[in-house]
């Protein structure tokens, strides 16, 4: 059942002759537990369909449904609540709040969302710890490396009861090994049934999707087809 | 690829025999290198007539037959070793003369050209990054296999990207200077020689 879903989803900026269709009539489906990229150029539209997608920003015309709820029927405060309660975002440039440490920055949802402080810091250092950030939870933001900062701002993005992370490049300013490392846990997390959506011009960071859709200024133009397991491709390597 | 130097390679570990030589290779390239029997008979024949590798005299041709590197064939392995393979000439790229031909077709839409490539390297990319996800059998060779493929193709992605483009910002400045009349718009000529658009 898909958890994300874009009906028909337009985005017009500004009026008359300076008027910019960012989006035209996107449909878009992610079900719970994969991963589909949206590839595009810069300008192609594929962060204002993020920012759709994850409520920030509302459509033109056409219609965003989560988990079943669709988002035209919500008040402002219903969506703040269903971003910190089911929402994770994931930026190019991560951020984390410069003045809070690595386990504050993950548990403020949490905290944000009602839970005990002492309960939200915990919960925030078990994430850290399966993220491979057990002794980090007490280094400020300017004090990580950018893998670091990126594996934290993962960890704040999927704590709790996150069912939808939503990525923008997020191996963006990272090294080839560490982009890989950021992308094995988004495919982790979706593997536990989290529906994730990353935006990317980056071929290589699509390819860890299970689906890829290509967006060219504002419209979905392909799409890949499902790929088929790595043993034909080794199987045709060896022919 | 060169089997000569990865069978010397294979032998400064050590002396080792020929079916030895063959299993190990194949392991070591991620197994997606096959090579059959033959191919590792004849190529240790040629490297023992150059007295790169040395056998056992007393044992006789065969899979019992052991090989050891000489000195000279770690000379050479070594000179191989750090010298840069031949790419000052650019390949004969099946794709780019495809794309370079659809600009001449009249009615071929050349950026779904592209795409159609593009969508089918981002499959095949999908299916090797797969690979990756089993990391209890993704050893270090065979990751390096694995990440030689996927930056070749994303090169060719890139340069596909780059296509579009360039023939994106073409076809704006064609509309932009026919709107404008006859005249060009100021900086426009020099904005097409940048772009390489033929007038």
């Amino acid at each position: 059942m898909s958890f994300l879903e874009l009906h028909d989803v337009s985005k017009i900026y500004g009026e008359g002759p300076s008027q910019v269709h960012a989006l035209e009539h996107i449909n878009l489906e992610v079900e719970a537990g994969s991963l589909v990229a949206v590839m595009g150029p810069s300008g192609s539209g594929k962060s204002t369909l993020l920012t759709i997608a994850g409520s920030l920003e509302d459509p033109s015309c056409g219609e965003v449904i989560i988990g079943g709820a669709a988002l035209s029927h919500m008040s402002r405060d219903d969506k703040a609540r269903l971003r910190r309660r089911s929402i994770g975002f994931v930026f190019q440039d991560f951020n984390l709040l410069p003045g809070l440490t690595a386990a504050e920055n993950v548990s403020l949802p949490l905290e944000l969302d009602g839970l005990r402080a002492s309960k939200a810091h915990a919960t925030a250092l078990q994430v850290l710890d399966e993220l491979g950030l057990a002794d980090r939870g007490g280094a400020f933001p300017d004090e990580l490396s950018g893998g670091e900062r990126q594996r934290v701002s993962i960890a704040r993005a999927i704590v709790g009861e996150r069912r939808l992370l939503l990525a923008d490049e997020p191996s963006g300013a990272l090294d080839s090994i560490n982009g890989e490392a950021v992308m094995r846990m988004v495919v982790a997390a979706c593997r536990e049934g989290v529906a994730a959506v990353v935006v990317t011009h980056d071929a290589q960071l699509a390819s860890w999707a299970d689906r890829v859709m290509f967006i060219r200024d504002g419209h979905i133009v392909d799409q890949t087809t499902k790929p088929t397991g790595p043993e034909s491709l080794l199987a045709r390597a060896r022919r | 690829m060169s089997i000569k130097h990865a069978l010397l390679a294979l032998l400064s570990e050590g002396p080792k025999y020929g079916l030895q030589l063959r299993q190990e290779f194949e392991a070591g390239t991620g197994e997606v290198w096959p090579l059959n029997v033959g191919q590792v008979y004849t190529t240790l024949q040629r490297l023992e007539r150059d007295g790169l590798i040395e056998s056992d005299d007393e044992a006789d041709d065969g899979p019992q037959k052991g090989f050891r590197i000489t000195a000279q064939g770690e000379e050479e392995l070594d000179q191989w070793l750090h010298t840069p393979p031949d790419l000052s000439q650019p390949p004969r790229d099946e794709l780019v003369i495809k794309v370079l031909i659809a600009l001449r077709v009249p009615g071929v839409d050349v950026r779904e050209v592209i795409q159609s490539h593009r969508r089918y390297l981002v499959e095949l990319m999908q299916q090797w990054t797969r690979l990756k996800e089993d990391e209890a059998n993704f050893d270090v060779s065979f990751a390096l296999v694995v990440d030689a493929e996927l930056f070749r193709l994303d090169s060719v992605v890139r340069w596909l990207d780059a296509a579009d483009g360039r023939l994106k910002r073409a076809e704006f400045e064609k509309s932009f200077s026919g709107a404008a009349g006859s005249q060009p718009a100021p900086g426009l000529p020099k904005m097409r020689r940048r772009a390489g658009v033929p007038r």
